[in-house]
């Protein structure tokens, strides 16, 4: 589902959604936009200011990751997986391409969901019903 | 959503969920609400705690994650595990086994996975129930079907206060056991639960005590007491249990009391250690390398249990915040402590001084034990658990602190104690050795000024060559640099309460002879103290009277430091200590 930008987690958060928090899906994605830009952020100044510091980069990578888990990004969470290996390995080069995915991908499941919430809205309650593929 | 029988759900489980990371606590907190538990979600571990300790009693069971910027999950597993005793699920992305096990060796009841899927979450509840059967038992050391009806009268208190309702050991009527002192029939009667808990406050635990002293500890029995103590409502299997848990506490006490033998331990009380956790919950708990927090923490809280003047201990306390130097509230007027209240253990007393020959009065033990290990957050017992509606007190006993022992340093403990210390002895005409007091008191005091880390090391050197030694019966103080005011030690001759109270720049200075002490002890202020600026009006520190052993003091009062009874009160400071 969703081209494998979001998994089952994705459809778990969707159906806590109900009448007390009807839009409770898209409140959730834009906290994890606006906090993984955060996240994002962290990673990226530690790749600055600390070079090759791996397990600082490690930390702060999983700090990512798990806020990923958080709604299913599972594309962009196995980017920061494949980052954290990088960092176990003590490879600064494949850190680096990695994390760049991960920004490629977290940039990427921005739209989708911002297109999908979108199209949710337009379809109205009924279409709420509906989940258009991603 | 009341619930008439223990097959129904609990709802209304009240969840403490701390995690960093904003979304996923926005997503369990969706997921808990959906489950009808009571959620409060926390971003921080340092404010879960101060949440927990404030707040006690108000949660059922705490989830948390593993990965948290401001305190390690583990740690904060440990801790609430020690201090409040809720059961703890963890939480991570990382299932690797190694993990995993950390987390069940640091006392986690479950170690969940993210994503954390709702029927996860919906069984949690299985753990808190689990615990309570697990606690009864222990205490109560009931057989299963005494637990059951604790089960039963836990579940029937559910929609009373719409919240899991704690087995109360104390309120729940046991079985009559031969074996133990409560063994009164019409306990048998389990089906009410709802029965309020008794909660042993000072006072009441004060009563308590005076009536154990008055009788003869040898020939107490539960119905005696019950009869002295004169209290409304209170039923023999209230004393029983009560009884019981003091008689663990204090058998307990005297057995480090030996092991500990003025030594080493009494004199070292840096407290950088971690501090094992005493077993009595301590209230306190120091956040690591920050002492002041821990203290102010704890000295909150002791004062509560100490000299209660406020009933409730959670007024005193205030939040004692993370900051270094914040003082502590001094919560606790020291004057009031009308009866001996049990000092609360909140400070980091090492042990009570209890002597089980002489008439106890209330006494604190706070024991700190440190942990051997990277900061570990010193506990400090309290003692009653303070502001636990239930009768923490003695439940606390179970765990009671171990050994000395164990705790490369010892007087380490003294970390921090809680600003205010005011420590109620009781007068019952015994003489308590505060020696082994102070030299945590010192401890405590050292914690509540900023300076405490210097101090406490400062103030184990000056223990070590101070007084303070249970060997002689001088008691002295050391002081502790850096505390500023040492507020209201009141002196209660009479009463032979000894109340220091500290403030929390409070420099303790202890240096004088305890024994010598009671003669000047009324209205002793602090002569020639020269305390920077402490403020202390009138120290009237520890009053000897058998009361209270100064908690957390680690020497171990019990080395026989003998107070005439006479003594009671002694200035705690002493012109020209130390410092």
């Amino acid at each position: 589902m969703k081209q494998g930008y979001l998994d089952e987690q994705f459809c778990q958060v969707e159906d806590l959604q109900d009448e007390a928090s009807p839009n409770f899906a898209e409140e959730v994605a834009t906290l994890f936009f606006k906090d993984s830009a955060r996240l994002i952020s962290n990673v990226e100044q530690a790749l600055e200011k600390y070079p090759k510091d791996f397990n600082r980069w490690d930390a702060y990578m999983q700090q990512l990751e798990g806020s990923c888990s958080s709604i299913g990004a599972s594309r962009m969470k196995s980017e920061c997986m494949s980052f954290r290996d990088y960092c176990g390995q003590g490879n600064v080069e494949g850190c680096m391409r990695s994390f760049h995915k991960v920004k490629r991908e977290h940039g990427a499941l921005r739209q989708k969901l911002e297109a999908y919430f979108q199209l949710l809205r337009q379809a109205g309650p009924a279409g709420a019903a509906t989940r258009p593929g991603m | 959503m009341a619930l008439a029988d223990a097959t129904a759900f609990p709802y209304g489980l009240r969840v403490l969920v701390v995690d960093d990371d904003p979304t996923w606590l926005k997503i369990l907190e969706k997921m808990l609400r959906k489950c009808s538990y009571d959620v409060t979600t926390c971003g921080l571990a340092s404010i879960a705690l101060q949440i927990l300790r404030e707040r006690r009693n108000k949660f059922d069971i705490v989830i948390s994650d593993v990965n948290m910027p401001d305190m390690d999950g583990f740690k904060l597993l440990e801790l609430i595990g020690l201090e409040m005793d809720l059961p703890v699920i963890m939480m991570s992305i990382d299932g690797e086994t190694s993990r995993v096990m950390k987390g069940v060796q640091h006392g986690a009841c479950d170690y969940l996975l993210k994503p954390v899927r709702m029927k996860e979450l919906r069984n949690i509840w299985q753990h808190v129930y689990r615990k309570k059967m697990h606690e009864v038992k222990e205490i109560e050391g009931n057989d299963s079907c005494d637990d059951l009806q604790i089960f039963r009268n836990g579940v029937e208190g559910f929609d009373e206060r719409g919240l899991f309702m704690r087995a109360d050991s104390d309120t729940v009527r046991k079985r009559k056991d031969m074996d133990k002192d409560h063994a009164d029939q019409d306990s048998s009667d389990g089906a009410t639960v709802k029965k309020a808990r008794v909660v042993w406050s000072v006072d009441l635990h004060q009563k308590f005590v005076n009536a154990v002293n008055q009788i003869g500890f040898d020939k107490v029995g539960p119905k005696k007491i019950l009869d002295l103590m004169n209290v409304p409502g209170l039923t023999r299997e209230n004393v029983a249990s009560h009884l019981q848990k003091y008689r663990l506490y204090l058998s307990r006490l005297q057995k480090q009391n030996e092991e500990r033998i003025m030594g080493a331990a009494r004199q070292d009380f840096s407290h950088k250690g971690p501090s094992d956790n005493l077993n009595l919950r301590s209230s306190f708990q120091e956040q690591p390398g920050n002492l002041s927090n821990g203290f102010q923490h704890s000295s909150q809280k002791i004062q509560a249990q100490i000299n209660i003047p406020d009933p409730h201990l959670d007024d005193t306390k205030t939040s004692v915040p993370d900051k270094n130097g914040t003082s502590v509230s001094d919560a606790v007027d020291p004057q009031n402590i009308t009866s001996a209240s049990p000092l609360s253990g909140v400070f980091s007393f090492e042990r009570m001084l209890v002597n089980q020959d002489r008439k106890l009065s209330e006494t604190m033990i706070l024991e700190c034990q440190s942990r051997s290990g990277s900061v570990p957050p010193k506990q400090f017992m309290q003692y009653p658990k303070h502001n636990h509606e239930r009768c923490d007190l003695l439940g606390d006993y179970s765990c009671l602190p171990k050994p000395d022992l164990e705790h490369p340093i010892a007087p380490g403990h003294l970390y921090a104690p809680p600003p205010v210390i005011s420590m109620s002895c009781s007068v019952e005409g015994d003489v308590r050795d505060f020696s082994d007091v102070k030299p945590d008191l010192l401890g405590c005091m050292k914690s509540l000024s900023p300076a405490l880390t210097c101090t406490v090391e400062s103030v184990s050197a000056q223990l070590s060559d101070s007084v303070v030694t249970s060997t002689n019966s001088d008691q002295k103080f050391s002081s502790v640099e850096g505390l500023s005011s040492i507020k209201d030690c009141d002196f209660d001759q009479e009463r032979n309460q000894a109340t220091l109270l500290t403030s929390e720049e409070a420099s303790i200075i202890c240096g004088t002879d305890l024994t010598c002490l009671h003669d000047d002890l009324s209205g002793y202020q602090l002569q020639g103290v020269s305390f920077g600026n402490i403020g202390l009006s009138s120290i009237d520190l520890f009053q000897c009277n058998d009361a209270m052993a100064l908690p957390g003091l680690q020497n171990n009062w019990y080395d026989d430091v003998e107070f005439s009874s006479e003594t009671m009160e002694f200035p705690l400071l002493d012109g020209g200590l130390f410092a």
